[in-house]
């Protein structure tokens, strides 16, 4: 009795249903229906033009703010109690606006906001979004910074510009400017694939440590970086979900001849 | 030793031949600048005093007055033009480039492409009808108002191509941050790109400067100085061509000067312009 009391339902930060998503009449997502653990890091793999980069965007709905975008399905990320404990951020009324300040993004190329000092990119989430009181933005600014690992770098440079950092830089500024605004969810388009490999090794370790805080959804094109820094992984390949477990069984025993030949290095 | 065939020189005088002639056709390209200045400082140097900058014209016949009061005039026509035009010209440039290619942005896109091309005598007619009657007299208002017409497109495009210039990414930032559309692009895109907006802005005002035609009548002209918005006000281009067709030596020299001045103005502005947009 005692034992069965203590087996934990894994609480999931975010489930799919069905979600497809359209450039124009380009079927990119076909009816992906997935979830993902709370405080887990969860990864996308799949070869070029799979659909990982699309289905991400679909998850804070930034994908319909492009040119002939279609999106289509329901993603629910945990919600209050009252609202049954998860919400559908495409329900009917729901303001996208909203949606992405509780579920943040990094993407692939470093993109702070030029003319805005390292300070002011940290800040801009909170400042610009939400209402802040200048002391509050500072202490966040500065724990945003050391939890992205940036802060012993820049401390004594706040008021430089934060184009002036370097690539790598630039990139942990960035994720600091989405852990700025707490969101619950962290999603990461590639978020190396334009780094050296010292500046990646950075970023992972820093992702492997935000797990404590949120639940990373990251897309990579490295299987070594799924493997290293993921507890789940999912195989897509033209659109499709092909397959989708724990990431050591992903690598090692894969179910699906598509996954074992992507991972054996056959295609892709 | 390579010796030249026939043919080889042909081809050689052929080339020679033709850097001559792309460069003489270049010189007489440019070259009315460099008439148009040197003859302006000809004609309009001695006449610049600095009585020409702080009095009032005299009355025909008398010898000396200055133009005060078509300088004092042009800047609050200046003042008043980038007043109501600038902010028109950045929202409807921000608005371009938000749209993108709907519908709305391609009729709005048409509409300023065909108000630059509206002659600026027409719109000085509009602004006759749209200010000066009801006001039931000429005004800097009136004025102003015009030169703010001519002011909007050019604004309105410039601003447009500097923000489409701004990596989709960006914006995207932007918004993945929770941050709604709106405050992305004036909070942080626009202010990415201050100095090329500000260039635009210049540039639109370089060229409203000169313009005569929308003024005519207007803001029409006077010889007292700047009495007030609701009088009319005279401006450097209007008494330019009012003096300059008059019989009167004294006045005749002032046009001189007064276009060698504008000419200068002019040229400051476009050179500042080019200065910021290369420190961008």
């Amino acid at each position: 009795m005692e034992l069965a009391a203590k087996v934990e339902v894994p609480m999931l930060a975010l489930e799919t249903e069905k979600l497809s998503a359209w450039f124009g009449d380009n079927h990119v997502v076909k009816e992906v229906s997935l979830s993902v653990v709370k405080n887990d890091v969860f990864s996308l793999i799949g070869p070029s033009g799979c659909g990982k980069s699309t289905f991400i965007r679909c998850l804070n709905r930034l994908h319909e703010e492009g040119e002939g975008a279609k999106v289509n399905g329901d993603v629910y990320i945990e919600g209050l109690a009252k609202s049954g404990g998860r919400e559908n951020i495409y329900a009917s009324g729901i303001d996208p606006v909203s949606v992405r300040r509780r579920i943040g993004m990094v993407f692939q190329k470093p993109n702070p906001f030029p003319g805005l000092s390292i300070f002011e990119n940290v800040a801009s989430g909170l400042r610009l979004a939400q209402v802040v009181r200048r002391n509050v933005l500072e202490e966040v600014v500065e724990m945003s910074l050391i939890q992205a690992a940036l802060w012993d770098e820049v401390k004594d440079q706040l008021k430089k510009p934060g184009t002036s950092l370097s690539g790598g830089q630039q990139q942990r500024l960035c994720i600091a400017r989405a852990l700025a605004v707490r969101p619950q969810i962290l999603l990461m388009d590639e978020p190396t694939s334009a780094l050296d490999p010292i500046s990646t090794a950075r970023i992972e370790e820093l992702v492997m440590r935000l797990r404590n805080d949120v639940t990373v959804v990251i897309v990579t094109h490295n299987m070594q970086q799924a493997a290293r820094i993921s507890n789940q992984t999912a195989f897509f390949l033209m659109g499709e979900l092909v397959e989708l477990g724990p990431t050591s069984r992903i690598f090692t025993k894969p179910k699906d001849i598509r996954t074992e030949q992507y991972i054996t290095g056959r295609f892709g | 030793m390579f010796e030249l065939s026939m043919r080889d020189r042909k081809r050689r005088m052929t080339n020679y031949f033709s850097l001559a002639v792309i460069c003489v056709l270049a010189f007489m390209a440019i070259a009315p600048l460099f008439f148009i200045f040197s003859y302006l400082l000809i004609r309009g140097w001695s006449g610049l005093t600095i009585e020409f900058f702080t009095e009032i014209p005299k009355p025909v016949g008398e010898v000396g007055g200055g133009m005060a009061n078509a300088i004092s005039g042009s800047l609050v026509l200046m003042a008043i033009a980038s007043m109501i035009g600038v902010p028109l010209g950045l929202i409807c440039g921000m608005a371009l480039s938000e749209l993108k290619k709907t519908f709305t942005a391609r009729v709005l896109r048409v509409s300023v492409d065909l108000l630059t091309s509206v002659p600026s005598i027409v719109i000085g007619l509009f602004a006759y009808a749209l200010v000066v009657v009801p006001m039931k007299g000429y005004s800097a208002w009136a004025g102003g108002f015009a030169l703010s017409i001519v002011m909007v497109p050019i604004v309105a495009r410039s601003t447009e191509e500097i923000l489409k210039l701004v990596p989709r990414a960006v914006h995207e930032a932007g918004l993945a941050l929770g941050i709604p559309r709106w405050k992305v692009l004036v909070r942080l895109i626009v202010p990415g790109v201050r100095s090329g907006i500000v260039t635009g802005v210049l540039l639109a005002s370089a060229r409203v400067s000169g313009e005569t035609a929308p003024l005519l009548f207007t803001a029409f002209s006077n010889s007292y100085g700047f009495r007030g918005f609701s009088s009319p006000t005279a401006s450097l281009p209007v008494q330019i061509y009012t003096y300059a067709t008059s019989h009167d030596e004294t006045w005749r020299q002032l046009a001189w000067t007064g276009a060698l001045v504008l000419v200068f103005v002019v040229f400051c502005l476009n050179l500042l312009t080019r200065f910021l947009v290369r420190r961008q």
